[in-house]
């Protein structure tokens, strides 16, 4: 994010959290204008079953249950809580959804909802609620929760990457922080590699870790794979122009990043083979909680920054997005949607939040005033993930499409074969389009 | 019908038990019957979900939506999808090889326990262990071995002086290939092995002493003893092992998911990530069915390439 936009951003989220504060939500916010009043009434003898990606920080989930069991006893209505493997909640929702049974709230990822928008519970009401009380929804909530003008899921965060880095290597390459452009991004790597302390990115069949920063990379020049109207435009100058910067950027890199997976990187980062990399938060926490010395000295040099801008001239990030969906085979949509709400209040979320150590970032404006992100600020980069994502449909719609592109690491792979040398770039900007194609033509 | 029942069921043997009775001496029908449970059990968990994949092969399903049928589309789009086509290559080569040393390996595994050793079930116990591993779990160990900044072999190598630079195991098309071969194979080799000396242990030591006497020497009484005798037990087991090989999953899964670029991509692996996380069902399913014919070839060869014998095949001497 460019400075001035940076400010912009502050004074903005400054400005939503006072007038929540004034109860003055919806007068920022016109759209939800009059649904500051909520009420719903469970069904009898309501029983409810989550099914939830399985933390990635133990506060997650203690915060979770402690705040069910609250809804537990204000309500009476039991919750039973099913973690699973985050990767694994996007193949049994999908069943969830094809077979009409199941639990009867997911908290699912990205594009799911999408893939099956009509057996899920219509939640607009209490969007619209929960947008007027704290400050109103980012764009990107409005882009993954909602289906035309209907709210198909309730946003709940997103688990945002940031550059993690080391702060004394990269000054010991000459740089002062993370450039805000990519040109002078690609020159710090290159300082990096000839200082020795190389950065490094996964180009492997990383679910998550591999498409978020290919996607920043293939954004941040201004190539996207598709336009507004779906159209398949990957095979572009943009696009090669992408490639090719990749390929002086991988050059930088430690070898061995074509094989990385999710965990790869953190391996790397904390056992001080590479000096930069994209990640959540998790790294500093690995290294702070650590009881080594050598480790904890490693989480007084971590340092966090947001994605440089490249010619494409606005940040370009794509991060994971979470999203709770009610299903419509459900016996009791009503208390799924007052157990929601309730999860959403901000006596539940904010201490939710606070416990998730930045690993989730808040889908509503007022919850950026949240002091966790301000306590150690080198958390205060993830704060700000709402606001400079985009989604993994852009430029397009999001849905079937997407979900499977992105699913057959096409972004990833296209970049992958390049660095590699496997392919030229027109090669495999061509293969990537007609990959693309076949999924877009549904 | 009912008058004849009554005659001849006798006296004790009247109406509708003694129909059932008699109906239940008859031998054909009660084989039926011991025969129906196991088919229903075939019916409803084999002949079911395999007609379902077949037919979901022919339609554009997407999870969370029904299909429509679409023919042979999704076949010929995956015959034009180089994605696909490397995924093919890729599982054969994978099978090829890592079939071949494990059959190889095994054999000679077998041998060795078959000879007189000290501690021999306790060295048995040992080979099985690779195969008693849970694949995920030896999955994860080899993930580390082949790790491109951890690698014990790599570092071994570096300190050695041998090589200066880590080896890029899985990033690495070719090594990649070869990489998760040979971890197939290090967990495929003791069922090989250990099946083939069961049937080792089965030739008679007579034979071998006839052998001894007729002056033959250790290359003969292995060429035309022991070759012979084990061919049946070697058909089923290659069988076995080859359809095993040619259906992995897990250790893709865990070490590469089919990277780097798509290098290691199995027809299994492919077919997954294409079903369930990319929603393609009938595209998925598609490309398991296209498994099948692979896999009846590799049966057909076995049953009539190797097993040429006429009980083997199902004859009555």
């Amino acid at each position: 994010m460019s400075d001035s936009k940076r400010r912009e951003f502050l004074k903005t989220t400054a400005g939503v959290a006072a007038g929540a504060a004034l109860g003055g939500g919806s007068v920022l916010f016109p759209i939800d204008a009059g649904a500051a009043e909520y009420k719903i009434t469970p069904e009898k003898g309501a029983k409810l079953r989550l099914l939830r990606w399985k933390r990635f920080v133990q506060g997650d989930e203690t915060l979770w249950m402690e705040n069910t069991k609250k809804f537990t006893e204000k309500t009476g209505i039991t919750v039973q809580v099913d973690n699973e493997s985050w990767e694994d909640v996007r193949p049994k929702a999908a069943v969830a959804a094809n077979i009409g049974s199941g639990p009867d709230l997911i908290l699912g990822w990205l594009d799911d909802p999408f893939q099956y928008s009509d057996k899920l519970v219509d939640v607009t009401d209490l969007a619209n609620y929960l947008g007027a009380k704290y400050g109103g929804w980012y764009d990107i909530c409005r882009t993954y929760g909602m289906h035309g003008k209907r709210w198909q899921s309730i946003p709940v965060g997103i688990v945002g990457n940031a550059i993690v880095y080391r702060d004394s290597q990269v000054k010991a390459a000459g740089f002062d922080g993370i450039p805000k452009d990519s040109a002078n991004f690609l020159k710090l790597c290159k300082a990096l590699k000839a200082k020795g302390t190389p950065a490094g990115f996964a180009f492997g069949h990383a679910v998550g870790d591999g498409n978020t920063w290919c996607n920043w990379l293939l954004w941040q020049q201004g190539g996207k794979l598709v336009d507004a109207h779906n159209n398949v435009v990957i095979n572009s100058p943009e696009t090669i122009a992408a490639l090719e910067y990749a390929k002086e950027l991988y050059d930088t890199f430690i070898p061995g990043t074509l094989s990385w997976g999710d965990p790869s990187n953190n391996k790397a980062f904390l056992g001080g083979q590479i000096s930069l990399t994209a990640n959540g938060i998790s790294i500093y926490y690995v290294a702070k909680d650590s009881t080594d010395p050598a480790m904890k000295a490693m989480a007084q040099d971590i340092q966090h920054a947001r994605f440089p801008i490249g010619p494409a001239g606005k940040p370009t990030e794509f991060n994971l997005f979470t999203q709770m969906m009610i299903f419509k085979y459900s016996k009791y949509p009503n208390a799924a949607k007052e157990y929601l709400r309730f999860m959403m209040e901000g006596d539940q979320f904010n201490p939710w939040m606070k416990a998730a150590i930045g690993y989730v970032s808040q889908p509503l404006k007022a919850y950026a005033s949240n002091p966790m992100w301000t306590a150690d600020p080198k958390a205060t980069p993830y704060r700000d993930v709402a606001a400079v994502t985009l989604d993994d449909g852009y430029a397009g719609t999001l849905g079937y499409a997407s979900a499977a592109v992105m699913a057959d690491y096409v972004v990833v792979d296209m970049f992958a074969s390049v660095v590699s040398g496997a392919k030229s770039p027109k090669d495999a900007a061509a293969l990537a389009e007609k990959q693309a194609l076949r999924y877009y033509k549904v | 019908m009912t008058a004849g029942a009554t005659t001849a069921g006798g006296p004790a043997r009247t109406g509708r038990a003694g129909r059932l009775n008699r109906a239940l001496d008859n031998r054909n029908l009660l084989g039926l019957l011991f025969m129906l449970p196991a088919a229903a059990l075939l019916l409803v968990f084999l002949t079911y979900p395999l007609g379902l994949g077949i037919w979901l092969g022919f339609t554009d399903t997407r999870i969370g939506r029904g299909g429509h049928w679409v023919g042979l589309a999704n076949y010929l789009y995956l015959a034009g999808d180089a994605v696909a086509r490397l995924s093919v290559f890729n599982t054969i080569v994978y099978t090829v090889v890592a079939s071949t040393f494990k059959f190889a390996l095994g054999l000679w595994l077998a041998l060795l326990l078959n000879e007189k050793l000290p501690f021999k079930s306790i060295l048995r116990a040992i080979v099985l262990l690779p195969f008693i591993v849970p694949t995920a779990l030896s999955a994860i160990a080899f993930w580390w071995i082949y790790d491109a900044q951890f690698s014990v072999i790599s570092w071994m190598l570096v300190r050695l002086g041998w090589i200066h630079q880590y080896i890029d195991f899985l990033g690495d098309p070719w090594l990649a290939r070869m990489s998760t071969i040979i971890a197939n194979i290090w967990r495929g080799v003791p069922f090989v092995a250990i099946c083939l000396l069961a049937g080792l242990q089965t030739i008679s030591p007579s034979y071998y002493e006839a052998a001894s006497l007729d002056g033959a020497s250790s290359w003969q009484k292995f060429r035309y003893v022991t070759m012979p005798l084990l061919t049946p037990i070697i058909a089923v087991v290659m069988t076995f092992s080859v359809l095993f090989t040619f259906t992995d999953f897990q250790l893709i899964y865990v070490l590469t998911r089919g990277g780097p670029a798509n290098a290691t991509h199995l027809m299994a692996t492919l077919s997954f990530q294409r079903a369930i996380p990319g929603g393609a069902l009938g595209e998925g399913a598609a490309l398991a069915v296209a498994m099948i014919p692979f896999l009846l070839a590799a049966i057909l060869f076995s049953y009539f390439g190797l097993q040429r014998r006429a009980w083997q095949q199902g004859a009555d001497s």
